[in-house]
């Protein structure tokens, strides 16, 4: 589903896409009780969604209709329209991956991906970079409170915090890179490549409903895709 | 289940010098040998050629022969090694699978590797946790454990491969005296419980005089020493090997010099751990 909302949100032309699939997103998301935290990924677009509001608005190709200027800069109306497609797209899709992340496990994707068949190798490689993140952040922390305790300063003005990302950058790569080899000898000693199908450890429940609606689902956005893209049909 | 290295050597791939020579040790169910010496004496690699990991895994020259109950690590592959010999590296972070949120998926990994039956997989975490006595850890995040607690974890990762030989390399270098306890009980009642085969190498020595029958030294790859615990780590040249007498020894070699020996009965130097 959020495969599919992605996959609308940015094909499908014009504003019924991106708006149909906000619309979906956010009646999701209070359902599920998840407001709140939808709420900071969509305060994390604003930079995006800023840079795609002014470029389009500001340098559309071919826009004559111009609305106001700013120094050498015009804002046009086929650009400001251009630009609020646009970042209703970007949002519809983020908000959607959003959602799908929020109310999703990933201990539940990984063991479903594996049941229908992902390799070890990458159900392993998405997993530990999943949860190499937190660990690595809290890495990074543990580098930087020891760099400050030997008096470098990571306050103050973004080029001295700048600056203090290099001995973090240093220890970092030297510290993952020095742990490979002993972990891929772990892993060996775990039997990590032995040729066995891997034992699945929980099965999610999966009805026939829910298979019929997954794709009844994928089947509605390949047409209504086509359709839109090839423009049998003229949405709104 | 027995581990025999005969006149073992071993050089890393694309190195000129060899890490081992000449080694020959043999570790029988239920005995624990302990390995000491300096740094770059062989010690990891010792360790990584009685797993079979190398050359299985990393590559390298081998000489010699290692036997993991009568059948040559160069015939068997490594997950093959791994049902008979586990391996336990010093740091317990590199060990975890990083895929795993609870203990009990982390100590599943190996076995479900092995595309075993659900249940046998289950019967298997748990009898790990239970030969550790871990088993309150079971629904914990791996990655939030204590030092001491996240070994014992990795131990019982390694053991849930059901192993009948254990290689330790270093299992207790990054803990405290209490995780350092906790380790050294869990590897005192693997051998003698469930009978196996133990190869550990330990700068500890004072662990190593509670758990070892046997300890042999390690200096620039060749095995220089060898015997009884108690005799080994009473030598007077250990030292000359890089290595430390356990506490005890040193305790009661300060106190004969300072001519008090004869007043501390031997019994009080046991309870120090000689």
């Amino acid at each position: 589903m959020a495969l599919a909302s992605a996959a609308i949100a940015f094909a499908v032309r014009e504003w019924s896409g991106p708006l149909a699939i906000l619309a979906l997103v956010v009646a999701t998301a209070s359902i599920a009780r998840l407001g709140r935290p939808l709420l900071k990924f969509a305060l994390a677009t604003i930079p995006l969604v800023a840079s795609i509001l002014l470029v389009n608005t500001f340098l559309f190709p071919g826009a004559t209709d111009v609305l106001v200027r700013i120094g050498p800069f015009a804002a046009t109306g086929t650009g400001l329209i251009a630009a609020f497609q646009a970042t209703l797209r970007v949002v519809a899709f983020a908000l959607s991956v959003a959602v799908f992340s929020l109310t999703t496990p990933t201990d539940d994707l990984l063991s479903d991906l594996e049941r229908r068949g992902l390799g070890r190798r990458a159900i392993f490689i998405i997993g530990s970079a999943i949860g190499t993140i937190p660990r690595m952040v809290e890495r990074a922390a543990e580098i930087i409170d020891a760099q400050r305790a030997r008096g470098l300063d990571t306050e103050g003005s973004p080029s001295r915090r700048a600056r203090g990302l290099v001995p973090l950058a240093g220890p970092m790569i030297s510290g993952a890179l020095s742990e490979v080899e002993e972990r891929s000898m772990a892993l060996e000693a775990r039997g990590f490549s032995a040729p066995a199908r891997r034992t699945t450890l929980r099965l999610l429940p999966d009805s026939p409903t829910q298979r019929a609606a997954r794709w009844l689902i994928v089947l509605a956005t390949i047409v209504l895709v086509a359709a839109s893209l090839t423009g049998l049909v003229r949405l709104p | 289940m027995s581990l025999a290295l005969t006149e073992v050597g071993y050089r890393y791939a694309g190195a000129t010098a060899t890490a081992l020579e000449g080694v020959s040790l043999r570790v029988e169910p239920g005995q624990v040998i302990g390995v000491v010496g300096p740094n770059d004496a062989g010690k990891s690699t010792l360790c990584l050629v009685s797993a079979g990991l190398a050359p299985g895994s990393i590559g390298g020259r081998l000489e010699g022969s290692v036997l993991l109950d009568g059948t040559e690590t160069r015939e068997l592959k490594p997950y093959e090694a791994a049902q008979r010999c586990g391996i336990l590296f010093q740091n317990p972070a590199t060990q975890q699978s990083g895929t795993a949120s609870t203990v009990f998926e982390e100590i599943a990994f190996g076995p479900r590797n092995l595309g075993l039956a659900l249940a046998e997989v289950v019967e298997r975490v748990e009898e790990a946790l239970a030969v550790l006595g871990i088993s309150g850890l079971i629904a914990r995040d791996p990655h939030r454990l204590s030092g001491g607690e996240a070994q014992l974890v990795a131990l019982a990762s390694v053991i849930a491969m059901r192993p009948g030989a254990l290689v330790l390399d270093e299992p207790t270098s990054q803990l405290d005296p209490a995780g350092t306890r906790l380790v050294g009980d869990a590897i005192a009642h693997l051998a003698t419980t469930l009978g196996t085969a133990i190869l550990i190498v330990e700068h500890k020595t004072s662990l190593l005089a509670r758990l070892a029958q046997e300890v042999v030294v390690l200096d620039a790859g060749r095995i220089v020493a060898r015997g009884a615990a108690a005799t080994v780590l009473d030598a007077p040249d250990l030292a000359a090997h890089g290595v430390r007498a356990p506490e005890a020894v040193s305790i009661r070699r300060a106190l004969e010099l300072s001519g008090l020996g004869d007043r501390v009965a031997a019994a009080d130097l046991e309870v120090l751990g000689a």
